[in-house]
């Protein structure tokens, strides 16, 4: 009894202090640009400033007499350094359209900011100055910009396909039984939404280091990526590189949101050219470049139909999807919508009924591919918008609506139409617990009284999501044709002092896993998070791994250092039983110690386990020394996180403006390793939903030049212009996995964007507005009330 | 984010800063706290060959009491205006608009001399001090001349300065007592305004000027007309944007902009008139 009563609380569950702040916020921490290397070479690229232009010449002699230029090329000089063109992983369809491309275009230019030539100085500064000094003759040509143009095949982006349709994807199930189900509606709606294209707006620009080890071909590549373990991989292929010749290391990353998963023209050509020169070359994004250069997210035109009976359960879904894919295909850029193709029934218990479909079609713009959610906020969006219209047009409360149709708790685990199967989940609970913490129905009746006059709208806004994350069980991968698995690998290893080395194969980027994953370790092993040091993001000290997106990290990185754990105590078990001449089922592990069951006295602390598994002098039969286990992890099922968040406007219909007034989150991860890190994550993923709501918007004019390449016209909102956010959880553990987690880290962006747009077409839906196009700005507010008002707008 | 190369010369004196841009000629440019001109130079739109830098000229950093105005150096920075206590007691409309400049990094780096010699139609402080009837000084090689502040903006970041003027001085009538109010209407607080109003009132007097409502600061002089002929605030309101020629940009339609100003003249009159 002593034992337990003795034992360190619980680590897990506590609000911990995460311990990469300090090095963070003291500006000590090291990112890719504050690497000193000596004698690197700084690559500039020169950007075609046409959205679609051929390369008649490129004349370099100018940018050649710039004092510190050791070199430059065209596109077309440098077309022998690639084995294989930019890749890929996911073709979603056997006949997907994928055009060929390469780090620097080398006859066409297919957006404005794609590469047409790089310089090689001394110095930034020299290399910039040299961009200035290099003559390229274009002929530009008709560019597409807008979806349905692009699909309408008026002008072909790229001559070799024949078309710019990329590529449809199906998924239908119960065809008849969909046509069947709108013909006898009681209830139906009909909605075209748009999700504008975002540009994903990381703190720390993209940046690369690649340099060549003396002799023998060895190459390092320092990136601020998410995803170091696939650009190894991918970057030995496209340059024809030996894979263990590669090292990819990430230093800190200031942040991803999904734009740093991804393999970049920069990654490749730093390293092509530091094999081609035998020197380091460096490069650093500038913030025009990241709005130009990285990818964008969003990108959609949503229609979506509900057919819905009299009580307005919903019967059946219909969604029309036109996706853009940009001038190219990138890492997963085709994957993105089908990542929502899912969801588009949200929460809602939707029988076999679902015909949805997805056209992807390329344009002359930045291609798109991952940001935060990924195809899950945009199917929140458009089924989350759709209730609340089906609600108006039904005359019931949009939250008495969703309450019909959510998928009860005895449901679960519960097989969707898709067949995919839903692990747990309380949506009502959820829903509840954000109406008390909101008060609802004291919000409502405030409203009644103040929108009956007046220019200050009061508006109510519900959202109700559920997320499809932790990517992901191989095998469903596989089924969707994507390009690898999705396991996570973990090693766990117990020094002679005691102290535990963990290395995970995730990627942190500003997650907090250090923290995290060493307080896993804690509460298994009985040690303190300080005496757990955990290794991550370089391909030599963590060689397999498949990195951190998709709210995957915990769900699949984490839960596979408790199961390494696990297999740790297993070997320290049997080496404890040998020095306490017991057997080893008879023993009892808790807070960090090996005692007999019924024999409290007889015990061995893991520390002189661990050093009697190093010193080797005493160990079983047939067990290795040294404590150390190596787990590789594959989920059996995706995470389903969820919740309901309620968003108070009011809106000056003088002006247009919205102020947000209350922000309620209330979110479900399953159980909370550190509420601390999910309470973080809750609170940046809501602003990142917020600001696709009301601030931000890649504004592109109609030649396709980007007119918000600066943080002064694309408006990342501040501090100051987001609202209180006020969080809530309930707690529906994930009986997949043996931590009880879910995914947390795009949920707020998934529920936020609904909830804005729901409460500002709810404030305005006394003067008969009906939608709301995002961003809600005040021009678009007014422009809109004036619409409905029969103004001349 | 590199500018174009450039020569770099300190000034110690406004005298010494006249003779080196004198020396320099047209492609010289001052610099004092930089929050203008350095975002221009990094994206390489603007590419003067020689800087002069301004920013240690200490002697023209001063808030001081001249009996009927409040006289500002040239080189005080936004910080310093918007907590002065003078300007508290005598323009407080002045110390207020000078709060609502870029955020707080910027208000301690800018000056109220560089965002009123770059003449910005959307900043806060041309229009305000415009509103304020202001006189400007300007110091060149054969010595200073005042300005007004109705006569300075000639069009989009256009003074009437001369390349080798320099200005030191900022001198704003004592409003002590007046009613005012500062309208700033953006999508992000650290943001230029969409459309901005400076008004004040006193004794049946008033000042009323437009930021972002054309290619210089606006003085709405219809308004303060009409309130003089005994106009009601609504009715004079509507007369907002009478001197006014609103662009259209990603934030607002020209249109939207004529209403945004007749809405905020109206709500400005009326928090003056309180």
């Amino acid at each position: 009894m002593s034992i337990v009563e003795d034992a360190p609380a619980a680590v897990i569950g506590t609000r911990r202090l995460r311990r990469e702040d300090p090095a963070l916020l003291t500006g000590e921490a090291k990112f890719t640009n504050d690497l000193d290397i000596p004698g690197a070479l700084h690559l500039a690229i020169l950007r075609s400033p046409y959205a679609r232009a051929r390369i008649l010449g490129v004349d370099l002699s100018g940018a050649l007499a710039v004092p510190g230029v050791v070199a430059a090329y065209s596109g077309a000089d440098l077309q022998s350094a690639w084995a294989a063109p930019m890749p890929c992983a996911w073709p979603v369809t056997a006949d997907m359209k994928n055009p060929a491309h390469y780090p620097l275009a080398a006859t066409t230019a297919n957006y404005a900011g794609d590469g047409v030539a790089c310089v090689l100085a001394t110095s930034e500064a020299a290399a910039k100055d040299a961009l200035d000094a290099i003559e390229v003759t274009y002929e530009p040509l008709p560019a597409v910009i807008g979806l349905e143009d692009s699909l309408s095949d008026r002008v072909v982006i790229h001559d070799e396909l024949g078309t710019n349709k990329s590529y449809t994807w199906d998924l239908k199930v119960g065809e008849d039984t969909v046509t069947q189900a709108f013909a006898e509606a009681a209830y139906t709606v009909s909605e075209r939404y748009v999700q504008q294209r975002l540009i994903p707006m990381a703190m720390e620009p993209r940046a690369v280091v690649a340099v060549p080890q003396p002799f023998g071909g060895d190459m390092t590549l320092y990136s601020s990526t998410q995803v170091p373990h696939i650009l190894k991989v991918m970057t030995a292929l496209t340059l024809g590189i030996p894979e263990h010749q590669m090292r990819v290391v990430a230093p800190s990353v200031g942040g991803g949101f999904g734009a740093k998963l991804n393999v970049y023209a920069e990654e490749l050509l730093a390293v092509a050219l530091a094999k081609k020169h035998g020197k380091a070359v460096r490069w650093n994004e500038s913030r025009t470049e990241n709005t130009q250069a990285s990818i964008h997210g969003r990108g959609q035109i949503q229609h979506i139909e509900l057919a819905a009976d009299a009580d307005g359960k919903l019967t059946a879904v219909r969604v029309r999807l036109l996706a853009d894919m940009g001038a190219y295909l990138q890492l997963v850029t085709p994957g993105i919508p089908i990542l929502g193709a899912f969801l588009y029934a949200g929460v809602y218990d939707l029988p076999a009924a679902y015909d949805f479909s997805c056209t992807s079609v390329f344009t002359n713009l930045t291609p798109t591919d991952a940001y935060r959610g990924a195809g899950r906020p945009e199917a929140t969006y458009a089924i989350e918008r759709a209730m609340d219209a089906l609600a108006a047009e039904i005359g019931i409360d949009p939250m008495e609506l969703r309450k019909r149709n959510f998928i009860r708790k005895d449901q679960f685990p519960y097989t969707a139409f898709s067949g995919l199967t839903y692990d747990s989940g309380d949506h009502l609970a959820a829903a509840e617990k954000a109406a008390e913490m909101a008060d609802y129905a004291g919000l409502r009746a405030k409203q009644a009284v103040q929108n009956a006059s007046g220019t200050k709208k009061l508006g109510i806004g519900v959202s109700s999501y559920f997320e499809m994350c932790g990517l992901a069980p191989s095998r469903v991968l596989a089924s969707l044709n994507y390009g690898a698995g999705g396991w996570e690998a973990a090693t766990v290893r117990i020094l002679p002092t005691n102290k535990v080395q963990v290395v995970t194969g995730a990627s942190p980027h500003g997650q907090g896993h250090e923290t995290s994953w060493s307080m896993i370790v804690a509460d298994k092993l009985g040690v303190s998070p300080d005496d757990v040091d955990v290794l991550h993001s370089d391909t030599a000290i963590s060689p397999l791994g498949l990195d951190t997106y998709g709210s995957r990290s915990l769900v699949v990185g984490g839960v596979a250092i408790d199961m390494a754990c696990d297999k740790v105590i297993d070997k320290a078990r049997k080496i404890a039983a040998h020095q306490l001449e017991a057997s080893p089922d008879d023993l009892d592990f808790v807070g960090g110690t090996f005692s007999v069951k019924g024999s409290p006295d007889r015990s061995t602390p893991l520390a002189a386990v661990a050093f009697a598994a190093f010193t080797a002098h005493d160990l079983p039969d047939g067990v290795e020394p040294n404590l150390e286990a190596h787990v590789t992890y594959d989920p059996p099922n995706f995470s389903w996180p969820f919740g309901t968040h309620i968003c108070v406007v009011e809106v000056d219909t003088e002006t247009g403006g919205v102020e947000v007034l209350q922000y309620v989150a209330v979110d479900d991860c399953g159980n909370q390793i550190n509420p601390l890190i999910v309470d973080g994550q809750v609170h940046g993923g809501v602003i990142q939903g917020l600001a696709q709501a009301l601030f931000e918007e890649a504004v592109f004019d109609e030649d396709g030049n980007l007119k918000t390449s600066s943080l002064a016209e694309y408006l990342v909102p501040a501090a100051c212009d987001v609202p209180p956010i006020t969080t809530g959880h309930t707690i529906t553990p994930s009986p997949t996995n043996a931590l009880g987690v879910k995914g947390i880290g795009e949920a707020g962006t998934i529920g936020a964007a609904p909830a804005v747009i729901n409460a500002i077409v709810d404030a305005l839906s006394g003067l008969g507005v009906r939608d709301m196009p995002m961003p809600a700005s005040p021009l678009t507010v007014w422009n809109a009330i004036q619409t409905a008002q029969g103004g001349n707008q | 984010m590199i500018p174009a190369p450039f020569e770099y010369a300190r000034a110690g004196s406004a005298a010494e800063a006249i003779s080196l841009i004198g020396e320099h000629g047209e492609d010289a440019k001052f610099i004092a706290g930089g929050h203008s001109l350095l975002p221009l130079m990094k994206l390489r739109l603007a590419q003067p060959s020689v800087l002069v830098d301004i920013g240690r000229v200490s002697d023209l950093s001063y808030i001081r009491d001249t009996g009927d105005h409040i006289a500002i150096g040239a080189l005080t920075r936004h910080r310093d205006v918007e907590t002065s206590s003078l300007l508290a007691e005598h323009v407080p409309l002045l110390a207020h608009a000078a709060s609502h400049v870029g955020d707080p990094q910027v208000r301690h780096r800018g000056t109220i001399g560089g965002s009123i010699a770059h003449a910005d139609p959307a900043s806060d402080l041309p229009a305000t001090t415009l509103a304020l009837g202001a006189t400007y000084v300007a110091q060149g090689p054969n010595g200073t001349r005042e300005i007004a502040a109705s006569d300075f903006y000639q069009g989009f970041l256009e003074s009437a300065l001369n390349p080798d003027e320099m200005l030191t001085e900022i001198r704003v009538p004592k409003m002590t007592g007046a009613g005012w109010s500062f309208q700033k209407f953006n999508r992000r607080a650290q943001d230029w305004a969409i459309v901005g109003v400076a008004a004040w009132r006193r004794n049946g007097d008033s000042g009323v000027a437009l930021v972002n409502m054309g290619s210089t600061p606006i003085l709405a002089t219809s308004v303060a007309s009409a309130l003089a002929g005994g106009a009601s605030i609504a009715d004079a309101a509507e007369q907002a944007a009478a001197e006014a020629e609103p662009q259209n940009d990603l934030n607002a339609s020209s249109e939207y902009r004529v209403h945004l100003a007749k809405v905020l003249v109206r709500r400005a009159l009326e928090e003056a008139s309180k």
